[in-house]
């Protein structure tokens, strides 16, 4: 580690102790300053807090700002324990540093909508001991009993109402040994932690100074693009520069790995350059790749028995012997999370070490990956995570392709060079949501749902890459089937089996990852179930929910929040949908109708959440209407088709996401809960598919079962009905 | 050589004539607010003001700019109406579209101070968040309308330097 090191004074705080409520803690983690210098006068007490003599407290965090508000929920768990003036907290992003691990993935990452549970305990416990020993300092200097003291908003107020703030005890405090346990709030005593605050990134997003991946700048950068592969698996075969090199501002043409980097001192020279070089390929093993053929052969192994990931009871005997066999087969397509700031990646290499500027979810990995495509060790790298313009699951890739190509041009490059995606090199890029296919079945007999099974075929994200050993059982990758195998409704009879595909499309975790496609097939297929027994389709949750509580919950709450079973206006149907997904519960009821031109349009959505403890409700609701705005993209929009290998789609033309005129109204209850805070950054997806396309149903009695809900497959489907 | 105005500032750049004002602004004048999304005028990221004018400024050349005055989200005032509503609102989450939104939100009310919904609707589309936040940008911008753009002029006209 660099120099900056020599502020680390003891230790303090393990990390996975578990904490509840007021109880003591004693953990244990390595104390490590900033790795950008603290200002003399500042109180360090732990890696995450710096208090100033200017007053300013500042909250290092170790998780990624990419829009879910993480810097302001996981700061103000902070200021909520060391009882600070709120409008003192600013937040820094971490360096890259096993102190900022995640609690219980054991890397630093950003994802799978875990860092509120995960740093709950962790901060609280940070920002507690900070005020133990700022109480100590006080009232050694006071010459009175630590106990006689408390804290009100940044000061510590003794006996006889004297008062010392904060910033006045920065050099008594840091004489005070570190407590080994700390005790916590009681709920009834927080300030700020479950109410709405403002965030702290806000500002600089608002003024234009905030500093995303792609605004960074170093003396002397380049900046380069990259010509890829035009389809799956082709390799360069050779490449003509003549005319792109006698450009103006050109610096370099050179193939890596990745395929040609054309380097220039601006984007555009670079940009311009490469539409000017001629690039030869050998197409390879995903040249015949086409959408229609991988359904045919998705189709045809969903017609086989793939590897178990559940069974209850005899699904199988169950269907053969029902008096009715409900069957229908569901299909989502692959899709880019196209983050609105394309990928980038600012590479400063030198013989000894290497800077890293990018906006990254999974900072171990990248900056470990980048060590080994430098030749460095990986502690002679930097990563600087600046703020993510998105991020989706898309910078968080176990095989870090934007940061590995970075530094491959780097290494040609002998100079500071940022490499800037275009929105073509994005959405065909890869790393995509795997296209699913699933074949379902319910055995009804007497009125009753007596056999469920569901058979999944898709690529699977995690296998290949490093997380296959500890995240691949038994040849099920549980995000192929999370949200599936896991099925809450009550059935005796259960069989959720799985074939996973290859394919050399790259695939990647997608903002709600496996729940994104087997909430949209369970949470329909229900419907269907209900539709077939005469049921509502809310009433009939409810009664194979009597089990679980939380689903109910939240069910109940989105259906009376949308009046169900009230009249609409004509033409308009309502559609509900519940889900788990990442420890929390979101329900939702969409309204909808068909325009003129044969478009769903959106109305209104009411969503409620049960994420357990929380931290900021309007985040909160924020991440709710997010995760709707995102799965409706999706759900009526969202699709890349592949011929001959190559994605079809190039940018927000041919693959469109929702626009402000099509956004619903949403309305958001967070269900009261004290059970274990649970995530809310992802959500909101799963559910927001199925809403919508249980209530087309409820509108026009005709069922689609494939992403997206276009207009032709509407008709189709209403032609059918 | 192409001479304009950047929030009221004067410039001379010597680039392609055929560089997009986008790349101008952030590759050579160092201006980062305004953001590259799509380079089609399709998302609406890198909206900025010229002569007062929503323009998309990956899809204006520098030669097109020549003796114009351009207002980029750094030239709105902080104490801009539509600036303290989108804070007001918390309308920001990862943040990378915003600063053309807020663009777009000035030039609207600098038209018609007093937008409906369908008016927001059909100045706003062209302006792309991957976030979800038009609930709050509508919200935002019926606040701002509410206060009234005063203070606004300066931004309409580009700034004088």
């Amino acid at each position: 580690m660099s120099d900056d090191t020599r502020i680390t004074r003891r230790e303090f705080l393990k990390s996975g102790a578990l904490v509840t409520g007021g109880l003591v803690i004693a953990c244990h983690v390595p104390a490590l300053g900033p790795a950008w210098g603290a200002e003399p006068a500042a109180f360090v007490p732990n890696a995450f807090l710096r208090l100033a003599a200017d007053s300013t407290i500042t909250v290092i965090v170790g998780k990624s700002e990419m829009g879910q508000g993480i810097f302001t929920a996981l700061a103000m768990l902070v200021a909520e324990e060391l009882d600070c003036d709120w409008s003192h907290v600013r937040v820094e992003a971490a360096p890259v540093a096993p102190v900022y691990n995640h609690t219980a993935f054991g890397v630093q990452v950003t994802g799978g909508s875990s860092s509120v549970w995960s740093e709950w305990d962790r901060l609280s416990a940070a920002g507690a001991a900070a005020r133990y020993m700022l109480i100590q300092a006080a009232a050694k200097g006071w010459k009175v009993r630590p106990e006689a003291c408390h804290t009100e908003n940044g000061v510590v107020i003794g006996p006889g109402g004297r008062r010392a703030a904060y910033a006045a005890l920065l050099a008594a405090a840091a004489q005070i040994p570190v407590p080994k346990e700390v005790k916590l709030k009681d709920a009834s005593q927080r300030r700020l932690v479950g109410k709405p605050q403002h965030r702290l990134d806000s500002p600089a997003k608002i003024a234009g100074t905030a500093l995303f991946g792609i605004d960074v700048q170093a003396p002397g950068m380049l900046t380069a693009v990259i010509v890829r592969p035009p389809a799956f698996g082709a390799t360069l075969k050779s490449f003509d520069a003549t005319k792109a090199r006698a450009l103006p501002g050109v610096r370099q043409i050179v193939a890596i790995p990745a395929g040609v980097a054309v380097v220039a001192d601006t984007f555009w020279q670079a940009k311009t350059a490469r539409d000017k070089l001629e690039a030869i390929w050998q197409d390879g093993a995903g040249a015949a790749l086409s959408t229609p053929a991988l359904l045919a052969e998705y189709a045809r192994l969903a017609a086989t028995p793939g590897l178990v990931a559940r069974r209850e009871g005899d699904a199988e005997a169950a269907l053969a012997g029902a008096t009715r066999v409900l069957r229908a087969e569901y299909d989502v397509p692959f899709l880019s999370h196209s983050p609105m700031e394309p990928l980038n990646c600012l590479v400063d290499l030198r013989p000894d070490r290497c800077l890293i500027r990018t906006g990254s979810q999974f900072q171990t990995v990248d900056r470990n990956a980048a060590a080994k495509a430098a030749g460095l060790k990986p502690d002679q790298v930097t990563l600087e995570t600046t703020l993510l313009g998105g991020g989706f699951g898309r910078r968080a890739n176990p095989a870090s392709d934007f940061v590995v190509e970075a530094v491959q041009v780097a290494r040609e490059v002998k100079q500071p060079v940022k490499v800037v995606w275009t929105r073509d090199d994005d959405i065909r890029g890869g790393f995509y949501r795997p296209m699913w296919y699933d074949s379902i079945r319910a055995g009804l007999s007497d009125g009753k749902l007596t056999a469920w099974k569901h058979t999944i075929v898709g690529q699977s994200i995690i296998a290949g890459t490093v997380f296959e050993p500890a995240l691949v059982k038994n040849g099920i990758d549980d995000t192929s089937v999370e949200g599936a195998a896991d099925l809450p409704y009550r059935v005796e009879n259960l069989l959720v089996d799985l074939h996973t595909t290859q394919s050399p499309v790259p695939t990647l975790w997608w903002r709600s990852v496996g729940h994104s496609h087997t909430a949209f097939v369970v949470e329909s297929f229900l419907d269907e179930v209900a539709q077939a027994l005469g049921k509502d389709p809310y009433r009939y949750r409810q009664e194979l929910l009597t089990a679980h509580p939380r689903q109910l919950g939240v069910l109940n709450a989105a259906a009376r929040m949308a009046d169900w079973g009230k009249p609409l206006p004509a033409g308009h149907g309502r559609g509900i949908a519940v889900h788990e997904s990442f420890k929390s519960f979101v329900a939702q009821v969409a309204e909808v109708s068909l325009d003129e031109t044969g478009a769903l349009k959106v109305h209104r959505v009411c969503c409620a959440i049960d994420c357990g403890r929380i931290v900021n409700p309007d985040i909160i609701a924020a991440q709710m209407e997010s995760g709707i705005a995102f799965g409706l993209s999706a759900a009526l929009y969202g699709a890349l088709t592949l011929k001959n290998g190559r994605i079809e789609q190039s940018n927000f033309d041919n693959y469109p996401v929702l626009r402000l005129d099509a956004m619903p109204k949403v309305e958001v209850e967070i269900v009261k809960s004290d059970e274990k805070p649970g995530g809310v950054g992802e959500t909101a997806v799963p559910p927001i598919a199925p809403a919508v396309a249980n209530a087309l149903f409820a509108v026009t009695g005709a069922r689609v079962r494939s992403l997206p809900l276009t207009p032709k497959r509407i008709a189709a489907a209403r032609g059918k009905a | 050589m192409t001479k304009f105005q950047v929030n009221g500032k004067p410039y001379q750049v010597d680039a392609s004539p055929d560089t997009p004002l986008l790349w101008v602004l952030r590759d050579h004048l160092k201006l980062t607010g305004t953001k590259f999304g799509c380079g089609e005028g399709l998302c609406g990221a890198c909206t900025v003001l010229i002569d007062g004018a929503v323009q998309r400024s990956c899809s204006v050349a520098l030669s097109e700019v020549q003796n114009r005055r351009v207002t980029t989200i750094e030239g709105i005032p902080a104490s801009h109406p539509v600036k303290r509503s989108w804070l007001a609102e918390e309308v920001s989450q990862c943040g990378y579209c915003q600063p053309g939104q807020v663009v777009a939100a000035v030039a609207l009310l600098n038209e018609t101070p007093q937008p409906t919904d369908s008016q927001i609707d059909q100045a706003m589309a062209g302006n792309l968040c991957r976030c979800g936040t038009y609930q709050r940008i509508k919200k935002a911008i019926h606040a701002a309308a509410g206060k009234g753009t005063k203070g606004t002029k300066g931004v309409k006209g580009g700034h004088k330097s």
